[in-house]
């Protein structure tokens, strides 16, 4: 638990970075600090490894106040990461994970031993070992990061916009895996991002803060979507917002049947069964491949092939978030929402307007009080 | 120093072969004279330098102040320093104190900038990670910087090898005595065998050390020959 007490930090020209913060980050979770640029969120982050000094304050780590123990050994429990990873350039990828656990006297051959081990945790192959960061993509370089920070296994780790310097599609593979991670680890987590997206994916609470280091709100993220506490936390969070916020309440609706033909079969088959212009295909296994569309398949002899298949509609799993059901059933060309089991297989549809009714049935059911804490969108 | 002369002007490969002993002698006393201050600039530049770059107020006046030293003529230098150092005049020394201060003009700006070229978030991830100030300095910020000292001590060492020659004229014995021989041995027409032999030698040396630099910089910086992967 990282305990901010009234934390403040002025600098000698009068600018207050941050102004009497108070905030519990606790155990096992990810506490998100979000907020523009301006607003002290790294400052914050900082103080609590003491490369910034607070000017008056304390922070305590489980209840023991940072500045009882020299900054170097303080820090050495502490895991860190920052936006460009940060890894010396000169050392290899296995030393560069290495670096804390050789500080703290662990032998070389030990150290790289655990390092592997953390490089396949991260998801990277262990034949990178040996490589220097500049071989490796940014991706690859903040899984590295991430690995480095883990190395010592500390109880807490401080993150400073780890995911901000890749591109989008990197970037959400590496937040799902940041989530799957702490799932194992539950490490009590800092997180500084500007991007209230990542922050309301990513954490179990969202601090927000104004510019001048002023904590604006500090509330789960389904929270903070559905009952900002001021005009400034309701633009910060911005539009969409009621959408966004169905991504915290899960789904239970009627399926419809939805007639399927596996990818082989003949055109002839998908008209039979066939609903209206649009036939949903699925594989041996019963995933969904994508939607026939009827008008235009060719004659009725022709065999089903994946190269004729629609790909526009996204898929909802069952027991999901509104959310999701949603969008599958907006996305999809026949106007029916696929609705998948864990493994994929399919188990029905559902169209966009059976999600609005459920969701103007019972209307009350969606306020603050309803949403699952801790959910994630 | 017996260096008298051969019979065609431009035989230096003859004139090598009759004074072998004694232009060896001068070209180890070249090596040395060389050598020795770059290995001493260095070791003082290395603290001078960190110290400049620790803080702004050391680095102005370190920089500038090193930097004015190589204006001051070699000659000159030379002479003065028996004085400052209470040695004899032609003693070695002079000219090896001499060159340690020109080396050190060249290395502490050197030094400093490559201490300073740590990336920003390399640095801070250093910090981050409980590495104290020495080890900061000796695991990360030198390793760093062993790219551009090299660039330094290579111009330091190729500059020391000519003013060494300087010190020729005033009887410290290495390669610059032959040039000094070939003026003196040309009052009677041209006689070039020793001025031939000595820019020989003194560019072979310059060009021995200086693979010697870069060899060394390539073996402390196996992450520089990585072709990025992005």
């Amino acid at each position: 638990m990282i305990t901010f007490d009234a934390v403040s930090k002025e600098y000698p020209d009068g600018t207050i970075a941050v102004d009497r913060l108070s905030l519990t980050a606790p155990s096992g979770q990810i506490t998100v600090l979000v907020g523009p640029s301006g607003c002290g969120k790294t400052t914050s982050l900082r103080m609590v490894n003491r490369m910034i000094e607070p000017t008056s304050g304390t922070i305590t780590i489980d209840d023991q106040d940072v500045t009882s123990v020299p900054a170097t050994d303080l820090r050495r429990g502490i895991g860190y990461v920052i936006q460009h990873a940060g890894l010396f350039p000169h050392r290899t990828v296995a030393d560069n994970v290495a670096t804390v656990p050789q500080l703290t006297g662990t032998s070389r051959r030990a150290a790289r031993v655990q390092a592997l081990e953390l490089l396949e945790r991260v998801g990277l192959p262990t034949s990178f070992a040996d490589r220097y960061p500049a071989q490796l993509s940014g991706g690859q370089q903040q899984r590295v990061g991430v690995a480095r920070a883990l190395a010592a296994d500390p109880p807490v780790m401080l993150m400073d916009e780890p995911f901000s310097a890749v591109d989008p599609v990197v970037r959400d593979q590496l937040q799902r895996e940041f989530l799957r991670l702490q799932e194992e680890l539950q490490k009590t987590i800092l997180f500084v991002t500007h991007d209230i997206d990542e922050a309301i994916r990513l954490g179990d609470r969202v601090a927000v803060l104004a510019v001048g280091g002023r904590l604006a709100q500090l509330a789960t993220p389904a929270q903070l979507l559905a009952t900002p506490a001021d005009p400034f936390v309701a633009g910060f969070v911005g539009r969409d917002r009621g959408y966004r916020a169905l991504g915290f309440v899960s789904a239970e609706l009627p399926l419809a049947h939805e007639p399927a033909v596996a990818l082989g079969s003949p055109v002839r088959r998908a008209l039979d069964v066939a609903l209206d212009d649009w036939v949903l295909v699925v594989d041996d296994d019963g995933a969904p491949q994508g939607w026939l569309h009827l008008v235009g398949a060719g004659p009725s002899d022709d065999v089903v092939a994946a190269g004729m298949l629609n790909l526009g509609g996204t898929l909802a799993t069952a027991g999901g978030t509104l959310r999701e059901t949603l969008d599958a059933a907006l996305s999809s060309p026949s106007g029916r929402g696929v609705v998948v089991d864990g493994d994929g297989r399919l188990l029905g549809s559902v169209r966009a307007a059976d999600v609005l009714d459920h969701m103007s049935a019972a209307p009350r059911e969606r306020g603050p009080a309803a949403v699952r804490e801790g959910g994630r969108a | 120093m017996n260096l008298a002369a051969g019979t065609s002007p431009w035989d230096l490969f003859g004139y090598f072969a009759d004074h072998r002993a004694a232009v060896l002698h001068l070209f180890w006393e070249h090596v040395w004279l060389s050598v020795m201050p770059v290995v001493l600039g260095l070791a003082i530049s290395l603290p001078l330098g960190y110290l400049a770059r620790r803080s702004r107020w050391v680095y102005a006046p370190a920089v500038s102040v090193t930097g004015l030293l190589y204006t001051i003529p070699s000659l000159a230098l030379f002479l003065i320093m028996p004085t400052l150092l209470g040695t004899r005049i032609l003693n070695p020394l002079n000219v090896v104190a001499a060159l340690t201060v020109y080396t050190v003009a060249l290395l502490v700006r050197v030094v400093a900038d490559g201490l300073g070229a740590v990336p920003d978030d390399v640095a801070q991830s250093a910090t981050a990670m409980g590495l104290t100030r020495t080890q900061r300095l000796r695991r990360v910020e030198l390793p760093l910087a062993v790219p551009v000292i090299a660039a330094g001590l290579r111009v330091a060492t190729v500059a020391n090898m000519s003013l060494v020659a300087i010190a020729g004229t005033i009887g410290i014995p290495e390669l610059g005595q032959l040039f000094i021989t070939g003026f003196q041995l040309s009052v009677n027409g041209p006689y070039y065998p020793p001025i031939l032999l000595g820019i020989l030698l003194c560019v072979l040396l310059a060009l021995v050390l200086d693979v010697l630099i870069v060899l060394g910089a390539r073996l402390l910086t196996p992450w520089q020959r990585v072709t990025a992967a992005r």
